[in-house]
């Protein structure tokens, strides 16, 4: 591994087959920058957490979740490391192997994934199935309408196999896989030319606002993470992993970019508390809220993007690479949740559909809220452990030095 | 002698004015926190026409939920406890609440329907309750809240005031039904045209997490929904009295 130091530009060089190089004028140079950047790990485990609690309707445990002190929430994290990480293994594969054996990697997941999202329909299914069989009430007659689907399972499992109906909570997966359908071309240019690349996200985005571009849900809408405008965020993800972190470096490090990044925090965190706290809701001036509402998640709106980077740039100031709580046994949890995303998150959608059913046959109040949140977190903690000790037994888990990345890393990691 | 009459006569119309008010009174399930009733919003229009000449009118346009099927439905549900509990509240007025409900239609359906109805019943004050089938259908937000937009303007333009009503708490269609979505849009719309949200959600989620209403429950009978149904209307009474401040001018009237 060698690292090219330049001091008026930062650049990224690729030498030999292995490594990419990177450099930074002033700080110094991270060390083993193809070793895993904990911190993906950390915040994508701790982003699986929160999409967990996020997915048990009315939760008290909630108020914890990030949504509700700002505008974004988990799934920008989720979808952002998600491009960060697959920009990490699979560009390094694309520079390998060639486009050919890298695409089909990034196309074999997509199918992983599409497994998966299939296996959660079953259960949200048979979950359905059974209040539809067991619960009546003349207060919900309208509400029960929706168990109507059940009639025409025809049209409903043909859908949702072509992924265009999604029960609720189960929109993040197929983002995800559209997103990775498109991800080999797009892999391909950021390789070349990545500011053109993230010029072009921009504008793919720029369009679906200007265009309403999006793809068509069933019995009727559009989907609820619009992959046109979410791609944006999982291409700057990519591009970050390939050499643009470097070159934000040091705009991340600038006392008015810090300064900017905290004021607007804090402004989105005031414009929060007005949702919550109803009489505050008056102090926000008429013209600011027609100007800033709806703050819309299906598009993915500036407001929303924007605060996902304040975020980013006041977290990687504070919390460096090498920081050393990242190996402390606090954290592990998180990290290793992080490092099998896609297990964990399935099995969070999966826990929170459990969980969300103990709560409706049990008539969960606060407390039973609260305990499923946890044993869920825990129930996430110790599949993930199970992961790595299986991978570590199978000698190819991330902390194998042997072999070199390979297609299970990428498969398993991203 | 003379005292006790005295007495007696002073306290004969207190004592009246207490069992008015004992009856006045909501039963104790119905509690709800004033801070989930106060939007700091005022309901002007309404304040206005009670003053001048004691007179309010009410028009409820909503879907499946606010209604209730069964013996008597069109009574036990919250438009007509509504109507019952605010002639209570403001002896005197004279309170008329109609109430154009129709399963299954959707906010943009509500909105085709309303010229009509604006022009017909002349109201005060409407009651708009949305959401659920827009929810169910899996209408598009944006469109959900274009609906709800050219609704409220209508409404207003119409000289009268709104209060919008979001979705019941249905614990067991929460996870099949993504109702958050729409009740965002209908809180931001409400803060836009200056108008109270009548947080039916919170209100009955309130209510079961202090035991109020088990409404985990799978029944047939149609008791509780009755008195669900009578609880909203003894709440959406005290946050139209509230937000209109129809307890200041009630004193200054019989003053």
């Amino acid at each position: 591994m060698r690292f090219c130091r330049d001091n008026e530009t930062v650049v990224t060089v690729i030498v030999g087959k292995q490594t990419i190089s990177q450099s930074a004028p002033v700080a110094a140079v991270p060390p083993g920058s193809t070793e895993r950047d904990l911190r993906l790990d950390l915040f994508r485990g701790v982003a699986l957490w929160l999409i967990f609690l996020d997915h048990i309707p009315q939760n008290v445990v909630n108020w914890f979740t990030i949504r509700n002190y700002g505008f974004s929430d988990a799934t920008e994290i989720f979808i952002f490391i998600s491009g960060y990480t697959a920009a990490f293994v699979y560009g390094r594969a694309m520079r390998e192997r060639g486009i050919v054996i890298a695409s089909a990697r990034v196309l074999r997941r997509a199918w992983q994934i599409y497994v998966a999202h299939i296996f959660l329909f079953t259960i949200f299914m048979a979950e359905i199935a059974y209040v539809a069989a067991t619960f009546d009430n003349p207060l919900y007659a309208e509400e029960m309408n929706i168990l109507n689907f059940l009639k025409q399972p025809d049209v409903t499992i043909f859908q949702a196999l072509l992924l265009k109906f999604k029960p609720v909570n189960m929109d993040v997966l197929p983002l995800y896989i559209v997103l990775l359908l498109f991800f080999p071309p797009m892999l391909w240019v950021l390789l070349r030319q990545p500011a053109f690349a993230l010029a072009g996200s921009a504008l793919v985005y720029v369009l679906a606002w200007n265009f309403d571009w999006n793809l068509p849900a069933y019995p009727n809408g559009v989907w609820f993470f619009n992959p046109f405008a979410w791609q944006l965020l999982f291409v700057f993800g990519a591009w970050c992993a390939l050499g643009g972190a470097q070159r934000l470096s040091g705009l991340l490090r600038s006392r008015i970019v810090l300064s900017v990044a905290v004021a607007y925090l804090i402004f989105a965190f005031a414009i929060t508390l007005t949702w919550y706290v109803e009489p505050l809701a008056r102090f926000v001036p008429g013209w600011l809220s027609a100007w800033m509402y709806p703050i819309d998640k299906t598009n993915l709106d500036v407001l929303r993007f924007a605060h996902f980077l304040a975020l980013a740039a006041v977290t990687v100031r504070f919390v460096p690479r090498d920081w050393p709580a990242l190996r402390s046994p606090f954290l592990a949890p998180a990290i290793r949740c992080g490092q099998h995303s896609l297990e964990i998150f399935c099995l969070g959608v999966f826990l929170a559909f459990a969980g969300q059913f103990i709560i409706s046959e049990w008539s969960g109040g606060p407390l039973i809220q609260v305990i499923i949140s946890v044993i869920g977190i825990l129930i996430m903690i110790a599949v993930a452990n199970l992961i790595s000790w299986y991978k570590r037994m199978e000698g190819r888990g991330p902390t194998a030095r042997v072999k070199p990345p390979d297609a299970d890393l990428a498969g398993g990691d991203v | 002698m003379r005292l006790a009459a005295a007495v007696l006569a002073t306290l004969a119309p207190l004592a009246a004015g207490l069992t008015a008010l004992a009856a006045a009174a909501p039963p104790e399930q119905c509690e709800v926190p004033q801070s989930l009733l106060d939007t700091g919003t005022d309901l002007s229009r309404v304040q206005n026409a009670y003053k001048t000449n004691h007179r309010i009118a009410i028009t409820v346009i909503g879907s499946g939920s606010s209604g209730l099927n069964g013996p008597d439905g069109a009574h036990a549900a919250y438009p007509a406890r509504l109507e019952d509990v605010l002639k209570q509240q403001l002896p005197g007025a004279v309170i008329k609440v109609i109430a154009h409900v129709q399963s299954k239609e959707t906010t943009a359906a509500m909105v085709t329907a309303m010229d009509k109805i604006l022009a017909d019943d002349k109201p005060t004050l409407v009651i708009w309750q949305a959401g659920t089938v827009d929810a169910l259908d899996g209408v598009e937000p944006d469109d959900f809240r274009d609906s709800l937009n050219s609704g409220m303007e209508k409404i207003q333009a119409a000289g009268a005031d709104v209060i919008l009503v979001n979705m019941q708490f249905s614990p067991h269609t929460e996870s099949m039904l993504n109702i958050s979505a729409y009740a965002d849009v209908m809180r931001a719309i409400a803060e836009q045209h200056g108008a109270p949200l009548f947080d039916r959600l919170a209100i009955m989620h309130y209510w079961s997490d202090n035991g109020a209403f088990d409404l985990y429950a799978a029944t047939k009978k149609y008791d509780m929904a009755r008195r669900v149904h009578n609880c909203i209307g003894w709440a959406l009474a005290s946050q139209i009295v509230n937000a209109a401040h129809l307890d200041a001018t009630r004193i200054q009237t019989t003053q």
